[in-house]
């Protein structure tokens, strides 16, 4: 099965090397880093590790490279599609048990779940993820113990049918939002977030949280 | 007054301007007619606000002015209901461009 992963990187220039030299290592040969208009040196960075680089010429949101990288896997006739952070915050140790399920024709998606193990978020993201846990759940129906995780496999036919409108932070609520819609069938894996300072630093905000909500509100009334 | 000659010197701006978008094609029809009639209403308004008196007691509020302050605000609104909308058609727009290139330098 060819597998592709797919990496949205937005001025990940430190980090994004040592992650796609990783993958690499152990043998996910398509690495897609899609450069979201970064100011630093992530486009060559990445190239140069050995990933298949894109680059996005303006930044246009996290929701948005995702979806440029999963439109490329597609075309290049990828099986399998596995959506991995670039900050360094993903154990590639992990892959495995998040990809087999779908391989095994047992689900169309898997939804990494920093909740279902033992957990070691800090305690005010923890709170602020809960709440995006009991949010999702009125807004979707969807009922998942960690809405916000990067970490996702699709099977060639559910990446078809997702379509990420989102440029943005929201489209991790709007893919949970089209796999209750379109009925595609998922399974939450346990998964393991190392929290460093930098990925800490890089991460979403609490602030943030709230304005996303509002956007997915919106959206939901508009539509 | 000094306020009416204001209004209507800007009104008369507007006006000009709309029509002359329209010359050269950014402004369709219906929006050149829009616009007129909106600038040509404010005119109106200013000139005779009588008549903003009889509408208001037909309406039901008192004063002619509350009316036009009523409904000015709700065009704004709906015009910028309007302009989110085609904003965020921008954006995504602008999204399947920038993506468009990114995939095809890759080719």
């Amino acid at each position: 099965m060819k597998t592709y992963i797919v990496i949205a990187a937005f001025n990940e220039g430190k980090k994004i090397g040592s992650v796609v030299k990783e993958l690499l290592k152990v043998g996910y040969s398509n690495v897609v880093v899609v450069d979201d208009g970064s100011s630093d040196n992530t486009y060559s960075v990445a190239s140069k590790a050995g990933a298949v680089a894109l680059q996005h010429i303006v930044n246009r949101g996290q929701g948005a490279a995702l979806q440029t990288g999963i439109d490329y896997a597609l075309e290049q006739g990828a099986d399998l599609i596995v959506t991995f952070d670039a900050d360094g915050q993903h154990c590639v140790s992990d892959i495995p048990a998040m990809i087999k399920p779908v391989a095994s024709g047992e689900v169309d998606v898997t939804l990494g779940s920093r909740f279902l193990g033992k957990s070691n978020a800090p305690f005010l993201k923890k709170l602020v993820l809960k709440g995006g846990i009991i949010f999702t759940r009125l807004l979707s129906g969807i009922k998942l113990t960690d809405v916000h995780n990067g970490f996702r496999v699709f099977s060639r036919k559910a990446a078809q049918k997702i379509r990420i409108n989102q440029d943005r932070m929201e489209h991790a609520s709007e893919i949970l939002d089209e796999i209750a819609r379109k009925k595609i069938k998922y399974k939450e894996i346990p998964v393991t977030i190392k929290y460093s300072e930098y990925s800490k630093a890089k991460g979403q905000s609490v602030f943030n949280s709230i304005r996303i909500a509002l956007k997915m509100i919106y959206s939901k009334v508009v539509r | 007054m000094l306020l009416q000659v204001i209004v209507i010197i800007f009104a008369l701006f507007a006006l000009s301007r709309a029509v002359l978008r329209f010359k050269d094609k950014r402004l369709s029809i219906g929006e050149m007619i829009f616009w007129g009639l909106l600038w040509i209403g404010a005119m109106v308004v200013v000139l005779v606000p009588q008549i903003t008196v009889f509408i208001a007691k037909e309406v039901g509020t008192t004063r002619g002015a509350d009316l036009v302050v009523y409904l000015s605000i709700i065009l704004i609104f709906y015009l910028m209901f309007k302009l989110y909308v085609r904003i965020d058609s921008l954006r995504s727009d602008i999204t399947t461009v920038v993506r468009e290139m990114a995939l095809r330098k890759k080719k």
